[in-house]
């Protein structure tokens, strides 16, 4: 069994889809922190059977909004002088800024590479969506 | 400031408001004739387009101001790499006003997010194209008398037509209108057309492939170009281009009062014929869009009579 220290401060990152985890590692800019970084992929799970944790250690203050554009299911929970003392509740954020690109040719960002690659939260027939709000094209997950 | 991106930035009172405007200039255009005097409007075309930037031209002369601008991207700074932020920051100190085309869809957004003047979407790649929109609207309140209980066929390229997305967001705001899409299975109006304005708002619509079929229901028939430059494959565009062609045959079938509109330019979509025909509509709607244009420089300038 892999043993990993509690934190003393910082947050865990938990629920993480199985497989999931070095995307949201990606997003959150995790690869530029100095500080300590605990990737835990496939860790037992009751309730999805297997999933991944990440654990970052001494930071308390990293913006995870995108968290709730990857995944509701994901749990956030801030820990201090080692407890925690508070439990993030994710909403999918409104904007999307410079997390994905817009995939689609005829978009202006495809030509102008200095601009700021933006989606807006829709919410169509009770189905939320990300659009492109230069363009309107959908986000699809399949994407880079 | 207010600029015109997306057909729906006006509410639909200010939409009714501009038509009203441009219908009282459309019955005296001559008492317009100085009323931007001074003023200068900037039309920066990337992709060619004759009627469009003709008809914003012939809007601000006839109020009295002036124009200029380019009318493809090689003319333009843009062919020396010049990012639209940099070309509209840079406009924006020579003209009061600017009415900008491009082949890139969201680029005239772009601009009015860095313009120090009221920015015009005069056509985004296959997106947007609002004051087509607003000739259409003028169009039609104009040969129906009102804007809203009509059967709307739409028919052709209803997947890349810009004009088609744009008319259908603005006439769901009114109540009453039935839409049926007249096109070919690959031409059908995207998904999110159909979620978002269609099945969103309970619109009543129908999908067929000819239009003989529907015909006499329609109070409008609007009809589209297959257009080749919103296709990267040629053979597509060959197979797909000649599939509806409206001739006095099949217009035997449809009301008195229904009328064609066409934003033009045509190919062979509307046989000649049926120009003579008083339910045509498309030149007449060409040049509403002069008196709209009228209007809406106004409206962005804060001018009146």
């Amino acid at each position: 069994m892999l043993n990993i220290d509690s934190l003393e401060t910082g947050i865990v990152i938990d629920h993480i889809k199985a497989g999931a985890s070095m995307r949201v590692y990606k997003l959150l800019g995790l690869d530029k922190l100095d500080c300590c970084v605990a990737v835990i992929k496939n860790a037992k799970s009751s309730k999805f059977g297997r999933k991944d944790i990440i654990k970052i250690e001494g930071i308390t203050d990293i913006d995870l909004d995108v968290l709730g554009f990857i995944d509701h299911n994901i749990t956030v929970d801030i820990i201090r002088e080692g407890k925690i003392v508070e439990k993030k509740k994710l909403v999918p954020p409104q904007y999307l800024k410079n997390v994905v690109r817009c995939k689609n040719p005829r978009c202006i960002t495809s030509i102008e590479q200095g601009l700021d690659q933006i989606f807006q939260l829709h919410e169509v027939n009770g189905a939320r969506q990300y659009r492109c709000i230069y363009c309107e094209q959908e986000y699809q997950s399949r994407q880079g | 400031m207010r600029h015109l991106i997306d057909p729906l930035d006006f509410t639909k009172e200010e939409v009714l408001d501009l038509l009203d405007l441009a219908d009282d200039i459309a019955n005296d255009r001559f008492r317009y004739g100085e009323v931007c005097r001074g003023k200068k409007l900037a039309t920066l075309f990337y992709e060619p387009s004759t009627r469009t930037r003709l008809s914003f031209e012939a809007a601000m002369l006839n109020l009295g101001g002036s124009v200029l601008g380019f009318s493809t991207a090689d003319s333009s700074s843009a062919s020396k790499g010049e990012s639209v932020a940099d070309t509209i920051r840079v406009v924006s100190g020579y003209a009061d006003i600017c009415a900008m085309r491009h082949p890139k869809e969201g680029a005239p957004l772009v601009a009015s997010r860095y313009a120090r003047i009221p920015v015009i979407n005069a056509g985004d790649g296959g997106h947007q194209h609002p004051t087509q929109t607003l000739t259409d609207l003028m169009t039609i309140r104009r040969r129906c008398g009102r804007l809203n209980n009509l059967t709307i066929g739409l028919c052709g390229d209803l997947k890349f037509g810009r004009t088609v997305h744009s008319l259908m967001k603005s006439l769901a705001r009114f109540e009453g209108i039935r839409f049926i899409m007249i096109s070919p299975e690959e031409l059908r109006v995207p998904d999110y057309i159909r979620d978002e304005v269609l099945k969103a708002k309970g619109i009543p619509y129908r999908e067929v492939e000819t239009m003989e079929e529907v015909m006499p229901e329609l109070d409008i028939l609007y009809m589209t170009r297959v257009q080749r430059e919103r296709f990267f494959n040629e053979e597509d565009y060959i197979r797909l281009k000649d599939t509806y062609v409206l001739d006095t045959q099949k217009l035997k079938a449809a009301k008195e009062t229904m009328a064609v509109l066409h934003p033009l330019p045509r190919v062979n979509e509307i046989a000649g014929e049926v120009d003579d025909d008083p339910r045509a509509a498309y030149f007449e709607q060409a040049q509403n869009g002069v008196y709209v244009r009228m209007a809406l420089i106004m409206k962005l300038l804060g001018l009146t009579l």
